[in-house]
């Protein structure tokens, strides 16, 4: 009994340490990445990096200032779109799970959740591209936006649904209408749970190339005009990438190191903000 | 019979099809304590939510019959409009968790968008949580959220988020069932204040808490109302044989 007890003890031991050793080897690509990036990509960022827009070939310098710039204003016009869409289906599939209308719209977000980012692009590039006639920042952000939804859906109706039931019972038995008591009172005790949705989602689309090819193309110039073609980071990033020029490969590096820092940013700030907003219930 | 504050008349609940309170007629007067008892599933939590109409926010929940609230049946009336007249206490203390303390006791008036000076709110405020006798352990910690109290001042909350309506008839659900036995009676003391100025419906499953604070008891079994009569009637000398055998515990 004795030395069968050492050796389930050992073995308990052993799974314990191959348990911990994965949990180890996961971080190791990441940090390599991570150093990687840094360490080709740091050097290359300066003032004049985030200022100024790519320059001809042959002339030294030059910079991101254009994918900067595009990439702010397809984000945001995509989030303005899908920020409120996705909230709304959100609320309405956590507060009415079992309708075959939920059924259904579960099941397409799921779907498109899985599409590949390509294949929006090319959907969104014969429904809007086509018919508008050209690429523009415009065509980009729709693309970005469907991207986004299903993120943002999902996010909200898992936050909402852990809220209890009796949060939802105290306000409608002081009489307050069922509009407000979604407002009022789920809304706010879920918003870090949303919040962090949100954000998860722009970390996830800001890196997107694939449905910006046919969509936002690219521009070398500075713009703001939405109805014409814009330039974003992941897009700058892959033209650099693929010329044939070395200096334009390091500034390929500093985009990436400029997108890799955004994202990381991103999830810390979204962490902090979710842990200081996080409601006690 | 002008004392009557609510009043079932032929009183019907469902889930679906099954038949939860069945042809219930109850006539309860203003400023009396009613404790309703009965074993689990007896239909007496679903009675409760048919005064206010909340059992019908159950998908699948309907009712039949007429509750009536000083002689206004409430069928017919706007269902916002009776919830925000009957107050409401639950099992679980559920205050709001994203507002404070102050705020929780006007969430009646805030959710509600109706708009109060500064001074009417901190009098609403004061009041209500003074009827509670929550005031004094609260007065110097307004602001912080309501979900740091401990269970029984959570409840005490919780009731003066209803006093703060100034309702004529407040329900509860159980209200201890969730508490310890300090913070249960803190809340039962509260009954007998409360009595003075409001109409109270008490469910609970606990007998010696029906019989330590109300006036007078109803007894569910199965849907049926069994017995309704003053509290200490009931308990020393009932009339129907189901509720001597409930009350002597020979089921529960």
């Amino acid at each position: 009994m004795e030395s069968k007890l050492g050796m389930r003890n050992a073995k308990s031991m052993a799974f314990k340490g191959v348990v911990i050793f994965f949990a180890f080897l996961i971080t190791v690509p990441l940090i390599i990445v991570l150093l990687y990036i840094i360490k080709q990509g740091i050097t290359q960022v300066n003032w004049h990096f985030l200022t100024h827009v790519p320059l001809p070939t042959g002339e030294t310098g030059g910079g991101i200032a254009n994918a900067l710039m595009g990439s702010f204003i397809m984000v945001m016009m995509a989030s303005v779109v899908a920020v409120p869409v996705g909230m709304l289906a959100g609320i309405y599939l956590s507060e009415n799970p079992r309708t075959k209308l939920a059924y259904y719209s579960g099941l397409c977000v799921d779907i498109l959740q899985g599409v590949p980012s390509i294949v929006v692009g090319i959907v969104v590039y014969f429904w809007v591209v086509k018919p508008l006639g050209g690429f523009s920042a415009i065509a980009g952000s729709i693309a970005l936006a469907i991207m986004m939804l299903p993120i943002i859906i999902r996010s909200t109706e898992q936050t909402l649904k852990l809220l209890p039931d009796s949060l939802k019972e105290a306000a409608l038995s002081l009489g307050v209408p069922y509009h407000r008591v979604i407002i009022k009172v789920i809304v706010p005790c879920g918003f870090a749970g949303i919040l962090s949705g949100i954000t998860l989602s722009i970390a996830r689309i800001i890196g997107e190339t694939a449905p910006l090819l046919f969509t936002s193309l690219g521009n070398n110039f500075l713009t703001m005009k939405i109805t014409g073609p814009m330039d974003s980071l992941p897009h700058i990033i892959f033209t650099y990438a693929t010329s044939p020029y070395d200096d334009w490969h390091d500034l390929a590096w500093g985009a990436s190191f400029i997108l890799l820092m955004f994202v990381l940013v991103l999830n810390i700030v979204t962490k902090l903000l979710t842990r200081k907003w996080k409601i006690q219930l | 019979m002008e004392n009557t504050i609510v009043k079932a008349e032929n009183y019907n609940s469902y889930f679906g099809d099954n038949h939860v309170v069945k042809d219930v007629n109850i006539s309860i007067n203003k400023n009396e304590v009613i404790a309703v008892m009965g074993p689990s599933g007896c239909g007496k939590t679903t009675f409760l939510r048919g005064i206010n109409r909340m059992h019908e926010l159950i998908p699948g929940a309907t009712s039949k019959g007429k509750i009536l609230l000083d002689g206004e049946n409430v069928y017919d009336m706007n269902a916002i409009y009776v919830r925000a007249k009957i107050g409401m206490v639950f099992q679980r203390p559920n205050p709001f968790p994203n507002l404070s303390i102050y705020e929780n006791v006007v969430a009646g008036y805030l959710l509600n968008g109706i708009k109060l000076s500064k001074a009417d709110k901190d009098v609403i405020v004061e009041k209500s949580l003074t009827s509670s006798a929550l005031w004094k352990e609260v007065k110097d910690s307004l602001h912080k959220k309501g979900t740091f109290l401990s269970g029984g001042q959570q409840q005490r909350l919780c009731i003066a988020r209803a006093i703060a309506m100034q309702p004529e008839l407040i329900l509860f659900d159980e209200p201890t069932s969730a508490l310890d036995p300090i913070s249960t009676s803190s809340v039962e003391a509260l009954f007998h204040e409360l009595k003075a100025n409001y109409t109270l419906i008490i469910v609970t499953h606990n007998m010696q808490q029906a019989a330590r604070v109300s006036d007078r008891t109803a007894f569910f079994y199965m849907g049926e109302l069994v017995e309704f009569d003053d509290t200490k009637q009931m308990f020393t000398a009932p009339t129907d044989q189901r509720t001597q055998n409930y009350i002597t515990g020979r089921f529960s």
